[in-house]
């Protein structure tokens, strides 16, 4: 099965029920499938950290949402993860493609890249690399660690899942 | 009008809304005027109000929802605007309370003061239907006229706060409250 698809299906069967998402170049196959599949509902946003504050939105209505943005956008949501989810203690699965880590071509994405994993510890955000094929199944523990132990998760996909 | 006197009005108008509020003075003082159950008072993120509203909106399409929201707060998150006016709620009504200033922060005039005009904001991003209110006595009666639908509401004061406590409830305790008074199991 292709991999985009895989992450998907990772997904639904985990009971997400809300995507909330930025483009990303690496996301383009996956975010084709949501569109396609039309199952789950699909939000697109403006910036990430608006993401946050639906995301705990649809949590405190009962939803069990996912922000689907690229790493660069984590940084853009610092703020709001402390002060709205860790303080109020909502639960929101992340998933990041990861930009700017090993044969990143654009400079640009470099310093954000090499931070993301070291930013998700100092946030205390329990992360999951998922980088083969054979990983897609963390996605869905990182899921169900979230959901059941109602702290948020990052789950971080990195390039060379696409290319094993 | 004041804030505190714009607030006072809103919540005539309540019913059993769920209400999401800008944190800081505007939370203080509608706990102040009239603490309800179904209200989510903010105490950060600051200018997530619109959006914590929508996600709500989204996932309790048999609630109404009412936000709100400043000036200084919704200028930090203009792009909110977009996703909700293209997404079109039936069940959201975003009001703004527009005092032209940073009111938590010492009455700093935010742009809204000078050229900036937030309902046109709104417009341009496609709200649909927009009201404008500079006098106290037509908000309860053009917030009881709103139908289903995704509404922004723009109401024009004179900056200053109330002096009112802080709310004493802890964060984790008013989620679980909130969520509790819609039957959400938390």
């Amino acid at each position: 099965m292709n991999v985009d698809l895989s992450i998907y299906n990772s997904i639904k069967n985990s009971g997400i029920d809300l995507i909330l998402s930025l483009p990303c170049i690496m996301l383009k196959g996956l975010l084709t499938v949501i569109e396609e599949r039309k199952e789950i509902q699909h939000i697109s946003l403006t910036r990430e950290e608006e993401g946050v504050g639906i995301a705990a939105g649809a949590y405190l209505g009962g939803k069990t949402p996912v922000i689907l943005i690229q790493n660069s956008g984590l940084g853009n949501s610092i703020n709001a993860i402390k002060s709205l989810l860790y303080l109020y203690r909502i639960p929101v699965v992340f998933i990041m493609s990861h930009r700017g880590a090993e044969g990143e071509k654009i400079l640009a994405q470099i310093p954000m890249g090499q931070l993301t994993p070291d930013l998700l510890d100092l946030l205390n955000i329990q992360k999951f690399i998922v980088n083969s094929i054979d990983n897609i199944k963390k996605i869905t523990l990182a899921i169900r660690t979230s959901i059941e132990s109602k702290s948020s998760v990052g789950i971080v996909l990195q390039k060379k899942l696409w290319s094993d | 009008m004041k804030r505190f006197d714009a607030i006072k009005e809103i919540v005539k108008a309540l019913r059993n809304e769920l209400v999401v509020c800008n944190l800081g003075a505007p939370s203080r003082e509608l706990y102040h005027i009239d603490d309800r159950e179904k209200t989510f008072y903010m105490l950060g993120s600051m200018g997530l109000a619109s959006s914590i509203a929508f996600g709500l909106a989204i996932s309790k399409p048999d609630e109404k929802v009412l936000c709100i929201d400043g000036d200084g707060a919704l200028l930090m998150n203009l792009g909110s605007l977009a996703t909700i006016a293209n997404n079109k709620p039936e069940n959201l009504t975003l009001v703004v309370i527009d005092n032209s200033s940073y009111g938590s922060t010492g009455n700093q005039r935010t742009y809204t003061s000078n050229k900036t005009k937030l309902e046109i904001i709104a417009k341009g991003a496609g709200f649909e239907s927009i009201t404008f209110i500079d006098s106290e006595d037509k908000i309860e009666k053009i917030l009881n006229s709103l139908g289903k639908g995704c509404h922004f509401v723009l109401i024009k004061t004179q900056p200053g706060n109330v002096k009112v406590e802080n709310i004493p409830l802890n964060p984790e305790k008013l989620k679980e409250r909130f969520m509790k008074s819609f039957s959400i199991k938390t």
